[in-house]
């Protein structure tokens, strides 16, 4: 089953390497990415779905904690959570066929962002597998070209910001509950 | 939350000088209290060697930039201080890559300061441009690239404390030559910003709790302590839970010199190479007490067959070692020495309450532990008619009393070396465990005679890696420096020959090194004194003529080429599943 992982990151240079090397190193292939910064511009705050073994998982998400530039990784695979992704999408129908594509991009509440003779451009995003469908449903209408945005990913848990890695649900460590410290700021002698 | 790296400048600083970023690094480095660096000058680095020229801060130069990084883990290792190492662009930076690793394996502090060529031709493929950060990326515990000499105070300062604090490794700097040249008014950093750097130290107190509970509930205790002990400086703290529950205890080879090896409840090493008592110990024991040690495959041999009866109860510093290949039944993140601290307290507050309930079977558990001591004791060869390499590792360990700084190469002779000599005190004994890299052990072994000037070092090596660190003889005959250097030479690539007798139908292949110097003329080729002995009967003499020696000696000692390493655990093995010896000819 594919992992949903969401990470709270510096947003510097060699921070999206770190991590995504730590997944390569092991051999795993990302399935989506998406990066971007947050309201704060010093963070990034990115979403990724890989494959990784179950019994592995919580192994991955904490060798992600301890990278320097991460500020938190949480596995959101079982988490209550909102998945959406967004796929531009050029069809090139025939002319008859033209109104039947306008009548599925309603019903998937796809906005049409270019009409030409040569076709529609469209926009929509939902959640992979709906997009998934609405990509098949497109494909009978003639050629097609694609471009999917990659999930983005939201908690729907309330919950602030933590600085210390959350422990993912799935470890069997008694440690969950630990009080943590985490030092920030420290101050140099000398 | 800001990242600004001018948020935090001392309040009331003289005037801010105008100064060289190569300048201004060394300034940092000051502060770090670093004065020793083990480095290689070139291209890109001109402008820091200048600043180097008139500089109190020691240089050491090495002769290959691998032994720089070696040299920084040896000075880091048998110190606890953050070793040095500094190299140039592209050929520089790239054989430092061997060392880098071999410290994150055994979580050494270093840091690696390369030269980068100047920011407006990185991409270019300039001449001796390499991409440092990238191919460190995963070698490093963390790294930095400076664009700006505004950045540079800063990063020298996080890439000290990332080094040096949680679970230590290695930080290389990469830094390109105009940061090196660009002027700056300097003006120290006060405090480092790190939001995503996460350190525990404490441990859960109720954790901690629960584990003094379970270990007075333990009819058959084990301590199984490591590297993380060394790392912490927890060696006190371990000695009196050991004999709080006057548990047995088993060091593992990054770990030797955490308890006292002539401590009486010190059981030697476990795993592939480990003693019969160790690993029956360690395959009978109802409750594991784990201290800075990560379930390394040398260690547990199969992991399914692992401590079996065991519970486990897991310290360590780093999160993402717990369960990572034993599943700990009582987990306790934190630094070792304040979690020993708090567990020492628990378990002495509760011993009046439990200390009898158990005592008869402990009192039972210490009596199997000394018979398989008896049973199959560590005991090093010794023959009247060639040297056996176990018999040069007794004469050595009888030289060093355990106090002696003993540097190690890998294979048979680390081995053999870990058996049979003791250490007493932690950061003795220096070794590459977790990489294994051949070429370490005569360049660690000048980190720690720069580090601890007064120690007698010795370098045991084999003929195999001693000939890939022998420019090193250089450096060592440079500075005088009275390292002992044994050549346990069997002739062969030792280790490999013994799984190619073992496993491979003694087919050897490519492990004859049917060539070596000879060592008197080698080394008075560099100007120190130097010998071959071969006969058992003169290896006393011959040691005692080395250590009376006040320079720089080199002893090849020519050993049965053939012995191979007992106790064994083949691969794949369960740890209670060792090969003691080799197969007894049958009688008729």
């Amino acid at each position: 089953m594919l992992q949903v992982i969401s990470l709270l990151v510096e947003n510097k240079p060699g921070a999206l390497m770190r991590i995504t090397g730590l997944l390569s190193a092991r051999g795993y292939n990302i399935e989506s990415l998406t990066v971007a910064r947050t309201l704060d511009p010093t963070l990034s705050r990115m979403s990724i779905v890989v494959d990784i073994e179950p019994q592995l998982r919580a192994q991955v998400i904490k060798q992600m904690n301890k990278l320097v530039n991460v500020l938190q990784a949480s596995d959101l695979t079982e988490a209550a959570a909102v998945r959406r992704e967004m796929v531009l999408l050029r069809v090139r129908p025939t002319l008859n066929s033209r109104p039947n594509i306008l009548k599925e991009a309603e019903i998937f509440g796809a906005r049409v962002v270019d009409s030409s003779t040569e076709g529609f451009a469209l926009e929509v995003t939902g959640d992979p597998e709906k997009l998934d469908v609405f990509i098949d449903l497109m494909r009978s209408y003639g050629e097609i070209e694609v471009t999917r945005s990659g999930t983005v990913v939201v908690a729907l848990e309330a919950k602030k910001l933590r600085l210390s890695p959350p422990v993912p649900k799935t470890t069997i460590s008694g440690d969950a509950n630990e009080k943590r410290e985490t030092r920030n700021e420290n101050t140099i002698h000398g | 939350m800001s990242t600004t790296t001018s948020a935090h400048r001392a309040s009331g600083a003289p005037e801010a000088k105008l100064m060289s970023g190569a300048q201004i690094l060394l300034e940092c480095l000051v502060r770090e209290n670093v004065d020793c660096i083990f480095g290689y000058p070139g291209g890109v680095t001109l402008p820091l060697y200048d600043a180097f020229y008139d500089h109190p801060i020691r240089h050491v130069l090495v002769r290959h930039e691998q032994n720089a990084a070696f040299a920084a883990e040896g000075f880091a290792r048998s110190t606890g201080r953050v070793g040095v190492c500094c190299a140039t662009s592209g050929p520089g930076a790239t054989n430092l890559v061997t060392g880098l690793v071999d410290s994150m394996m055994d979580s050494i502090p270093v840091v690696a300061l390369t030269g980068q060529v100047s920011t407006k031709l990185i991409g270019s493929d300039a001449f001796q441009e390499a991409d440092t950060f990238g191919i460190t990326r995963s070698c490093t515990k963390h790294n930095f690239l400076v664009k700006t000499v505004a950045e540079l105070p800063q990063a020298i300062h996080e890439a000290f404390y990332i080094a040096s604090s949680g679970r230590p490794g290695p930080v290389l700097v990469d830094i390109p030559k105009d940061v090196f040249q660009a002027q700056a008014h300097y003006t120290p950093v006060s405090s480092i910003h790190l939001p995503g750097y996460k350190v525990y130290t404490e441990g859960h107190t109720g954790q901690i709790r629960r584990a003094g509970q379970m270990i007075w509930d333990a009819q058959r205790p084990m301590v199984y302590a490591g590297g993380g002990i060394i790392a912490a400086n927890a060696s006190a703290e371990l000695l009196e839970l050991v004999e709080l529950l006057d548990a047995p205890t088993v060091n593992t080879l990054m770990g030797l010199g955490a308890l006292p090896a002539e401590h009486r409840n010190f059981i030697s090493m476990p795993g592939m190479h480990g003693s019969y008592a160790a690993n029956m110990g360690m395959s009978n024991t109802d409750l594991l007490i784990a201290l800075g040690v990560r379930f390394d495959d040398r260690v547990t041999g199969r992991l399914a067959a692992f401590a079996p009866h065991a519970k486990v109860i897991h310290v360590d510093i780093d999160p993402a070692e717990i369960g990572k290949n034993r599943v700990a039944d009582l987990p306790i993140v934190g630094d070792v020495k304040r979690v020993l601290q708090k567990l020492n307290k628990v378990v002495r507050e509760l011993a009046p309450t439990n200390q009898k309930r158990n005592a008869a079977a402990r009192e039972a558990w210490w009596t199997q532990i000394r018979d398989w001591q008896a049973e199959h004791p560590l005991v090093p060869e010794v023959s009247t008619t060639e040297i056996k390499p176990q018999h040069v590792m007794r004469e050595i360990d009888r030289l060093s009393g355990g106090q002696a700084i003993v540097s190690s190469d890998v294979g048979q002779h680390q081995m053999w070396a870990a058996q049979f000599i003791r250490f007493n005190e932690p950061r003795l004994w220096l070794n590459s465990g977790g990489l294994g890299s051949m070429g370490f052990g005569l360049p660690a072994a000048i980190g720690a005679q720069f580090a601890r000037p007064d120690k007698l070092v010795f370098a045991i090596v084999g003929d195999g890696g001693f000939q890939m660190s022998i420019p090193e003889l250089a450096t060592i005959a440079n500075h005088g420096l009275p390292i002992k250097i044994v050549v346990v030479n069997n002739g062969y690539l030792g280790m490999v020959r013994q799984w190619q007798e073992l496993f491979y139908n003694n087919r050897l292949s490519q492990v004859e090194l049917n060539t070596f110097p000879d060592a008197e003329k080698l080394a008075g080729a560099y100007g120190f004194k130097g010998r071959t002995v071969e006969d058992p009967l003169q290896l006393v003499a011959a040691l005692d003529e080395a250590i009376r020696e006040n320079g720089p000696y080199l002893l090849n000692v020519r050993v049965s080429p053939f012995e191979n390493v007992y106790p064994m655990v083949p691969a794949g093995g369960a740890i209670n599943e060792m090969v003691l010896g080799p197969p007894q000819p049958v009688e008729a």
